[in-house]
């Protein structure tokens, strides 16, 4: 149960209920899709049934002749758009053009061919119909391995082998470690395919005002400001008569951390039409056309001493890319080189990556982005080593953890763990469970025949993205704090929220720091008219970064509030605490409010001082920061149908100092939602000839209600050295601790079996076939 | 052909032309305006367009607004009264049950269908009762605390 506290007491750490709830519930919000204006048309988009074909013909004039039609545009029409911007760079990358509408040939089933423009959503769907293409189709490949082998067919002709990038990276000497180790296990490991499934689909509304020829694109995005720009270079426009804004946006998970053909189109069609126009993605187009996740066939070797202690690490990485890159596809798959260590000292690694293009739609950021791949191989790896040596998974975790007098720590992968106790939420974790008595339990079911499994992770993670020479498009945030006449507050965050809650932590952030009640405090976000440039939410940064931007945009107003406060009360000796200036050899105090009606006013100012009370401030972060924790999953296995029942599952997460633990928990329970949707039932599966066979909610399995088993968040708070505030982040910690989590727990059920390992996810077939004594 | 219908929404009594095709989350959205209830899937699967006809929870973008010719349906904007929410919607904003809010109105209409079925619903039966309703943000676990806390409420 949450409540409403307000001043004197300190808002930050508390359960507080949120600000942004009340127009939710009510139904009162607006959405990208409840958007009407004057005139507005709507967009029907043509899309490939093919994954690779030539395009001989597009017929539109059937389409043209239907009442309520406005227009068709096709490729020809706007190859001079764009192209689709790819934001990483690696040395030798080859980048695809990416035309927003496909100009003579298609590359994956979905892929955008031409656009009806109709003045009503079901004309303009009845006109799409009547669009006739021909193909020739082409012979297509949609699995990364298959990709790259002999004889495939070229997903572009003009780079045969497939592959997009080769990227290697070393630490330490792996070949001594390799060859002096006691043991070495290997093992073949995939991270499969995800759909990150927002419950809101995509969505754009374009604007065009022809007479001061500025565009407005409302779009349902993570990054207003960086659409922005990049939408602006797209269509050739000046970026100052370009503006985004994001209404609410009904969830992202890192599928909308892009830019998209889609969003540049609309954009052209507002441009040629002079009206309105607005399209909506389909569920079928979202799973068709919006990234996928994931994506990695991985080949792990993990060498170590007889007593346990890890010595290398190599890896060789297979990253299914998809057709094109979208924004950061080639980045993902490095960031699960950084993370591949996970919290042990050993420093000897090696990673070779190959980014692989198939006929398939682009994988790019999703919950996660390339941490959940890389903690499932080395957590996986070090069960598998631990039942190699006949060890306990947890002491071989303990015994190879960096411990907290080692920190700073620099990886085998050129990162600087600033700080960590990682024994500490492993050990809370095992207490919680009673890790011995479990062990017991396990032992007396296995006597009754039963399949009961423990399976830990102990996972770490790189959050708050990022210091910006580590990020393609910069990594800072920005907050603006502005006191108006009356004294109340507005905060503008360019870290712009889909779900977190941003309106009501940075409310409290604010709130704490200038004594006001948290009522007023105004969070806005979303709008580059509005709000100073910014990067965005994603990768756990949004209160990790765009957090300490605020906190130092409140110190640099208190320092003004302080000079005005001194002026008005004619003395030196002047503090500003509980929104109110106080002199401390007269006692006598301004308010906030007397304050900032003065500044408003201006009869008179501090000395050097401007007019009103206003601050921004952009920050830079110096490190990544690196929240780190232990889950604990204990299952039993169905011998009649194989199915997997999670019969307890402990989180003890340590994302730092916690600013509303309410909405930690939340991040937490959606966050192990998503991760237990990838271990047990989700899988974006196409057929030989990229067919998506998963491509509606009936063939794709997120978790519903009865899937979820109930979940035990705990938390140990160990504080950020890199900001004031002492935060990591939180968004992704559930989705990378639980993947691990669980299917080490299956495979320690299914271990007197004979079974060493199993692919996510964990399908009831699957455990079946392997009771059967057969191949998973 | 269009047809001609009446049907009370949210309390208010219509009479509207509309294409016999057009379904009846498009004829509360873009017709009346009724933004709350949305669209996730279009084919009955998530649950983001949720109301009640006649007092029964169902999936309006697999209702026809010529089906509703005749009835009453209520939406998320029809739930509070004289400015005062209704337990249910109190208890998601109380313990955290929603995050981006867009499975949001829908959750909130069929977990008051399953208290008016089931006063005390123990966690199962929560779970079980809102299967219909896709959420990806929340882990459905501060959902089923709502549905408890407004039970608890509702039954005080």
């Amino acid at each position: 149960m949450a409540t409403t506290i307000t001043k004197p007491e300190t808002l930050v750490g508390k359960r507080i209920r949120r600000k942004e709830d009340p127009r939710l519930i009510t139904g009162t919000a607006t959405y990208v899709d409840d958007i009407q204006m004057p005139g507005m048309h709507h967009a029907c988009i043509v899309r490939s049934p093919h994954a690779a074909a030539r395009i001989k013909g597009i017929h539109v004039k059937a389409a043209l002749e239907l009442p309520g039609v406005t227009a068709v545009f096709t490729g020809a029409d706007t190859k001079d758009v764009g192209p689709v911007p790819c934001g990483a760079s690696l040395p030798g990358l080859r980048v695809p053009h990416h035309h927003i509408l496909a100009v003579d040939r298609v590359y994956f089933v979905g892929h955008p061919v031409a656009v009806v423009v109709a003045t009503d959503r079901y004309i303009a769907r009845d006109a799409a119909d009547r669009i006739e293409v021909d193909y020739e189709v082409l012979p297509a490949v949609a699995d990364p391995e298959k990709a790259i082998a002999a004889g495939a067919p070229a997903v572009h002709p003009e780079w045969p082998d497939n592959v997009a990038f080769h990227f290697h990276q070393e630490g330490g000497e792996v070949d001594k470690a390799f060859a002096e180790a006691e043991v070495v296990v290997k093992e073949r490991i995939t991270s499969q395919r995800l759909i990150p499934t927002s419950i809101e689909t995509r969505g754009v509304v374009a604007d065009w005002n022809t007479g001061d020829k500025s565009l407005t694109i409302y779009s349902s995005s993570q990054i207003p400001h960086l659409l922005r720009t990049l939408l602006a270079m797209m269509l050739g426009l000046p970026e100052h008569h370009t503006r985004v804004v994001v209404p609410e946006v009904g969830g992202g998970f890192g599928s909308k951390l892009n830019v998209y053909a889609e969003e540049a189109l609309m954009g052209f069609v507002a441009m040629k039409i002079g009206k309105p126009v607005k399209w909506i993605e389909s569920r079928r187009e979202n799973y068709l056309c919006t990234i996928h996740g994931r994506g990695h066939v991985d080949y792990f070797e993990l060498a170590a001493r007889k007593d346990g202690t890890m010595v290398g690490l190599k890896l060789k990485l297979i990253q299914d890319l998809g057709a094109y890159h979208q924004l950061l596809t080639p980045a993902i798959p490095t960031l699960s080189v950084l993370m591949m260590p996970g919290l042990y000292r050993f420093k000897n690694i090696r990673a070779d990556i190959a980014g692989v293009f198939t006929n398939c739609v682009p994988t790019d950021a999703y919950r996660g982005a390339g941490r959940p791949e890389a903690t499932h191989g080395i957590e996986r790896m070090v069960d598998i080593l631990a039942a190699e040596l006949k060890m306990d998974p947890a002491e071989i975790r303990l015994k190879n953890f960096i411990q907290p007098e080692e920190f700073p720590f620099s990886t085998g992968t050129g990162l600087i763990y600033d700080s960590g106790n990682y024994d500490l939420p492993l050990k809370k974790a095992m207490e919680i469970v009673d890790y011995k008595g479990l062990r017991k339990q396990q032992n007396d079911s296995r006597k009754q025949g039963r399949l009961m499994g423990v399976g830990i992770s102990s996972y770490g993670e790189i959050c708050a993205f990022g210091p910006s020479p580590a990020t393609p498009a910069g990594g800072w945030e920005c907050a603006t704090v502005r006191v108006d006449p009356q004294g109340k507050v507005t905060v503008g965050t360019g870290a712009s929220p889909h779900g977190q809650g941003e309106e009501t932590t940075f409310a409290q952030i604010a709130a704490d720091e200038l004594g006001v009640d948290l009522d007023d405090v105004l969070v806005v976000h979303g709008d580059t008219a509005v709000v100073p440039y910014g990067i965005g939410t994603f990768g756990s940064r949004g209160t990790a970064v765009g957090g300490p931007a605020l906190y130092y945009a409140l110190q640099k107003l208190k320092e003004k509030i302080t000079k005005f406060g001194a002026m008005l009360l004619d003395s030196e000796s002047v503090s500003y605490s509980g929104g109110c200036c106080t002199c401390s050899k007269t006692g006598k105090s301004v308010t906030l409010g007397e304050i900032a009606g003065a500044s408003y006013r201006a009869m008179k100012l501090p000395e050097g001082e401007a007019p009103g009370l206003e601050a921004t401030y952009f920050w830079e972060p110096p490190n990544f920061t690196f929240p780190f924790g232990a889950h604990v999953a204990v299952t039993e296995i169905d011998r009649e149908t194989g199915k997997v029942k999670v019969a307890r599952y402990v989180a003890v997460d340590d994302c730092g100092r916690i600013v509303n633990p309410l909405l930690v928990d939340g991040q937490v329970h959606g966050g192990v939602a998503q991760g237990l949707g990838q271990a047990l039932y989700e899988q974006a599966v196409y057929d030989d000839s990229g067919q998506l066979l998963s491509g509606e909610l009936t063939d794709y399995a997120i978790p519903k209600a009865t899937m979820m088993p109930w979940i035990e968040s705990h938390h140990t708070e160990t504080p950020s050295p890199v900001n004031p505030l002492g935060v990591k982040g939180v968004g992704e910690a559930g989705t990378i601790g639980c993947s691990p989590a669980l299917v080490n727990s299956v495979v320690d059920a299914l271990s007197p079996l004979g079974v060493r390992h199993i692919d996510m996810p964990l399908t009831p077939e699957k455990i079946w076939n392997l009771l059967q004594g057969g191949q998973q | 052909m269009k047809k001609t219908i009446r049907v009370t929404v949210n309390g208010i009594s219509r009479n509207d032309e509309v294409e016999p095709r057009l379904l009846l989350i498009h004829y509360l959205r873009e017709r009346l305006g009724l933004t709350g209830p949305h669209i996730g899937c279009e084919t009955s699967l998530c649950g983001a367009c949720t109301v009640e006809i006649d007092g029964k929870a169902v999936k309006s973008c697999s209702v026809f607004a010529v089906q509703a010719d005749g009835r009453n349906v209520l939406t998320i904007e029809g739930l509070a009264s004289n400015g005062h929410l209704h337990p249910v919607q109190e208890a998601f904003w109380n313990e955290h049950g929603l995050q981006c809010g867009f499975c949001t109105p829908g959750m909130i209409m069929a977990s008051k269908q399953l208290l008016e079925r089931n006063s005390n619903p123990t966690e199962g039966e929560i779970r079980h009762g809102i299967e219909g309703n896709l959420c990806r943000c929340t882990g459905y676990q501060h959902i089923v605390n709502a549905v408890k806390a407004a039970a608890a409420k509702i039954g005080a």
